[in-house]
């Protein structure tokens, strides 16, 4: 099986503090994996530079073949990162934050049909600020889809959604697996991501301390919680 | 240049939505002509003589609250960010915002000059010579004033750095613009306009060049 990640001692530090430490890993094409961890253990620091908004100090990863490093326009035309910043425009609409991401990636916009996809078709109209943080989430969601990306790396999906959102992302996660994307997914609920996920990787103080099949991670890992 | 539309498009749309941000700063614009006519005085010649200049600074001071404006958005749900990862081009997304803050500002020129007639009776009837020394003088402040904004737009002083790094470096254009509408307003016996002119028109191709090769350095590192 090919890999749609590959990471050999990827380090990145903020300041005199190593975020990320020596991490090596593989991610297989298609495959759905959950990424665990305490607060501050690096997870969403791995996501960005995956992501190429960070670049790392030392190492070396490749993302469906291109170098971070040296290749971030082709690694972002694969790659779509959910983060925990919203990326939408507050004072422009749902529809029209979406129809300018569509308008850089030159395609159509397909804006009300995504909008319905998550639910926001009856406020497509209405300008972001005005959203709660569970509905941004929900549009920044829409944004990633439109983005047909190859990798998504979802940063926290499940943080601030009510339980019809979960739903909503188990579907969607669900979705990427049918068409063959790749899905790291950075989350505390252990429970949900074993049964979501096929691998699992857990990160502590920015090092890689397990990786294995999703269902043998243990429930009570650092930063992990029971809620299903 | 799909990418260039596209992001000029988003920057209109967003100078159109946040539009009450811009009324607040005409507003500034306007009063700061109000207090240098307070600072000379009921002297009508002195009050024409210096309108130029007055008009110029009322300009550059409403610029940095506009331009700062300008990358408020983005950085607030980090939106730039997310775009570049889309990805988009950052040239693109740098002359994108860049040209609707000249048209910003170019709008805000044109609104302070009947100002500037009222209070200070410097009527010129060279209008088209006028506008377009505005659009010039709106293109220099804007290419350096869009790269310094974006720098500065995630630090905590950037309301003081923003000016700080722009005003030395655009004395030239301010220089520039100062005396050409000084001389469409007072009249041009000795022919400069054509002078003061070239040298505004070389200080915006200069950095309309030189700023969108650096854009992408600043946003990426």
């Amino acid at each position: 099986m090919t890999s749609a990640v590959q990471t050999i001692g990827l380090s990145r530090r903020y300041g005199r503090r190593w975020a990320l430490a020596d991490v090596s890993l593989e991610l297989p094409a298609g495959s759905v994996t959950m990424l665990a961890g305490r607060n501050g253990s690096g997870k969403s620091t791995l996501l960005r530079v995956l992501a190429t908004a960070l670049r790392p100090d030392h190492g070396e990863a490749r993302v469906l073949g291109h170098d971070v490093r040296h290749a971030r326009e082709a690694v972002r035309r694969k790659v779509a990162l959910l983060a925990h910043q919203s990326f939408l425009y507050e004072a422009l609409t749902a529809r029209e934050n979406l129809e300018v991401a569509a308008s850089f990636l030159g395609r159509s916009a397909e804006a009300l049909s995504l909008l319905a996809r998550v639910g926001l078709e009856t406020r497509a109209d209405d300008p972001v600020a005005s959203f709660s943080a569970g509905m941004r989430k929900r549009l920044s969601l829409a944004r990633v889809l439109l983005q047909q990306a190859e990798l998504v790396l979802l940063d926290e999906p499940y943080g601030e959604l009510d339980p019809p959102g979960f739903a909503l992302l188990d579907g969607v996660i669900g979705e990427l697996r049918q068409r063959g994307a790749t899905v790291l997914m950075a989350t505390h609920l252990i429970d949900r991501g074993r049964l979501l996920c096929d691998r699992a990787l857990l990160l502590e103080e920015g090092r890689l301390v397990w990786s294995g099949p999703a269902r043998e991670m243990p429930a009570e890992a650092p930063g992990g919680s029971a809620p299903a | 240049m799909s990418g260039f539309l596209a992001a000029l498009r988003k920057d209109l749309l967003l100078q159109w939505r946040t539009r009450a941000q811009f009324v607040a700063v005409f507003v500034f614009g306007a009063s700061a002509l109000l207090l240098f006519s307070f600072a000379i005085g009921p002297d009508a010649a002195a009050l024409r003589q210096h309108s130029a200049g007055f008009l110029w600074l009322a300009m550059l001071l409403s610029s940095t609250l506009a331009l700062a404006d300008s990358f408020e958005s983005e950085v607030q749900q980090r939106a730039l960010e997310g775009l570049l990862l889309l990805p988009a081009d950052a040239r693109a997304l740098y002359y994108g915002k860049a040209l609707a803050n000249v048209l910003q500002l170019t709008v805000l020129g044109v609104g302070l000059v009947p100002v500037m007639v009222v209070l200070y009776d410097a009527f010129t009837a060279r209008v088209p010579a006028l506008l377009a020394v505005i659009v010039l003088g709106a293109a220099g402040l804007s290419a350096p004033g869009t790269l310094y904004a974006a720098m500065t737009a995630q630090m905590r002083a950037r309301n003081t750095l923003l000016p700080l790094l722009l005003f030395p470096l655009v004395v030239p254009a301010l220089l520039a613009a100062v005396k050409s509408t000084s001389l469409l307003i007072l009249g041009d016996p000795m022919g400069q306009l054509t002078s003061w002119v070239a040298l505004l028109v070389a200080f915006d191709a200069v950095y309309w060049s030189l700023c969108g090769l650096v854009f992408e350095r600043v946003v990426e590192d």
